[in-house]
């Protein structure tokens, strides 16, 4: 079977089919789900059982119902996250490239200085002063975020408006939304889509980490970090309540890097976009 | 050389100025009052005043920068709004912390990565180079705390080596604070040795892709003289950038290591200080890091010049 023309490889197969599974399940989760996710259906930490495949949580909530959920969440809100960051950073991106001058030297360095500190001690500081709500997070992880994407969308820009075609079209008398969307977009797509997923796999790192330091995605939300956060105390009694949320995320991870990776290989071709990166 | 290096300097103070506005504005400019915030809606107005008044809030914006500024210059960061601690005295003996952490997990992360990563190139396309590849791609997306926990699972819990919890105190005897510290720093380490791998095979391969390299192989020599002696020189500065940039993050991911592991560092202090909304403790942990983050990088920055054979010679 080929997907957009490619063979995969096997560890791409196993990338794609545990993506296909968390998309289903993120999507079908009230239906798929044995239990509902706040209701009470064991002991705190019981055994894995028929009837509770990965045993219970702290206050006894079934724990494959939780992760369902949690992973609904956490998937839900980092996509969130990466789209917003994009829309920001693609846009901004591009106009810096087309436009030039001021205003490409101010978003420069602006990215520069907030590129200095590190992502997690920034959204630590907002989050410090704004508190953590699910709003608040999306829009402060997906300006951090954008100032990656900024980069990256910038420098593919600079490339291609110094393409004939682009010339051209200026020269024609089109707009700077026009050159953008019709001449520099579609030529930037390939290198975006694998960024695409390789940010969706930090802003789901990022925001696992965040929740699971408590100050991400806040209770009665089920989310993977904090149902971590929640049942680790089990940890020092020798059970395995943490680490079920843990690997649903490091699964999820693995497999879209999986997925990046095989698609950077068949994307290695030097086209003058991607020589440049 | 040495006007390379003043420059750098200089670009590093002038970042490490913009970072502090960039702070500044964040906790107290921004849209939206802080002491509301910190209050939460059922402050009375009377409460919003006074509160205002004891953070400063009611003195000009660029004031307060200024004094905040010359402040820190001095070495004092304010107090802490919950406890009325004197900040400095709490950050400097965590911030003592955390570096132990981060430079016990340095030395052992640097030397393995680097050696393995020139190893890795060396054996380029082999099975050992492959396995290399997959490994570290997994270390690299897997979440620190899963990693935390496994190491936990495995070497504190079902065989009883070391201590799932990191307890340090003063005038701890050295060799007993290293064994307290050994989970957290093998944690960090596999976190950022992957990325130092990746990063070290690949400068070196692309500095083997260069027209002097081909000439060495084409005067016969052995493949593992030619990366030894003629691609290693001018890889080391790539080399010394890739160790700074984990450095810096090893600094950083150390926040979410010291919260599994109980360990008393600034990260524990900065997280505690924004659940509980303390913004002076917020603004003062934020810009030590930002000062430990920006410093590594300019040092490897001046380390990059120093070690660049073609600047070696005048012109």
């Amino acid at each position: 079977m080929k997907i957009l023309g490619h063979k995969p490889t096997l560890s791409a197969w196993f990338g794609l089919t545990v993506m296909a599974i968390f998309i289903f399940v993120s999507v079908f989760t009230p239906w798929l789900a044995p239990y509902g996710q706040s209701q009470n259906v064991g002991g705190t930490w019981d055994e894995p059982s028929m009837a509770m495949l990965m045993g219970g949580d702290q206050i006894g909530r079934d724990m494959l119902t939780r992760i369902m959920y949690g992973s609904r969440m956490t998937i839900g809100v980092a996509l969130a996250i990466t789209v917003l960051s994009f829309l920001i950073g693609i846009v901004l991106g591009f106009v810096s490239a087309v436009l030039g001058g001021w205003v490409d030297v101010f978003f420069t360095r602006l990215v520069d200085v907030m590129l200095s500190i590190p992502g997690l001690i920034f959204a630590l500081i907002i989050l410090g002063v704004f508190g953590s709500s699910i709003p608040v997070l999306i829009l402060t992880i997906a300006v951090l975020d954008s100032t990656r994407v900024f980069r990256l969308a910038r420098a593919l820009g600079m490339n291609l408006t110094v393409m004939e075609y682009v010339e051209a079209a200026r020269l024609r008398g089109e707009g700077l939304w026009w050159v953008i969307r019709r001449e520099i977009l579609p030529n930037a797509w390939a290198p975006l889509i694998s960024e695409f997923g390789l940010r969706f796999c930090f802003n789901f790192l990022f925001i696992a980490g965040l929740s699971f330091l408590g100050l991400g995605i806040q209770p009665p939300y089920a989310d993977l970090g904090g149902m971590v956060r929640e049942n680790a105390a089990a940890i020092n009694f020798g059970m395995m309540a943490p680490i079920y949320p843990a690997t649903a995320i490091a699964l999820l991870t693995v497999s879209v890097n999986l997925v990046v990776d095989w698609m950077l290989s068949i994307d290695a071709r030097p086209s003058g976009a991607q020589a440049e990166l | 050389m040495s006007k390379l290096i003043l420059n750098r300097l200089l670009l590093g103070v002038l970042t490490l100025f913009a970072v502090s506005i960039l702070i500044f504005v964040c906790t107290q400019i921004l849209p939206g009052d802080v002491a509301s915030a910190v209050l939460g809606q059922g402050a009375t107005p009377e409460a919003l005043v006074i509160f205002r008044r004891e953070l400063g809030l009611d003195v000009p914006a660029h004031l307060r920068y200024f004094n905040w500024l010359t402040g820190a210059l001095h070495g004092d960061l304010g107090v802490a709004l919950t406890n009325k601690r004197v900040i400095v005295d709490e950050i400097m003996p965590r911030l003592a912390n955390t570096l132990f952490l981060a430079a016990y997990a340095a030395a052992i992360a640097i030397p393995v990565a680097v050696g393995l990563g020139i190893l890795s190139a060396i054996n380029e396309g082999k099975w050992s180079d492959k396995l290399a590849n997959v490994v570290t791609l997994t270390a690299i997306s897997l979440p620190e705390f899963f990693i935390a926990y496994l190491l936990i699972i495995f070497m504190a819990v079902n065989v009883e080596w070391f201590p799932s919890l990191s307890t340090v105190y003063k005038d701890m005897p050295f060799a007993e604070r290293v064994y307290q510290t050994t989970l957290p720093a093998i944690t960090l380490t596999l976190l950022v040795a992957a990325h130092m791998l990746r990063m070290t095979r690949s400068s070196v391969l692309s500095v083997m892709s260069t027209p002097y390299i081909e000439m060495a192989f084409l005067k016969g020599a052995k493949r593992r003289r030619v990366i030894v002696r003629h691609a290693l020189p001018n890889a080391a500065a790539p080399i010394i950038t890739v160790v700074a940039l984990n450095l810096a993050y090893l600094v950083v991911g150390v926040v979410v290591i010291e919260a599994v592991f109980v360990y008393p560092g600034l990260g524990q202090l900065m997280v505690d200080a924004v659940s509980k909304r303390d913004v002076p403790v917020i603004q003062a942990c934020g810009l030590v890091f930002a000062m430990v983050f920006v410093s590594l990088n300019t040092l490897a920055d001046v380390l990059v010049i120093l070690v660049n054979p073609r600047l070696r010679h005048k012109r």
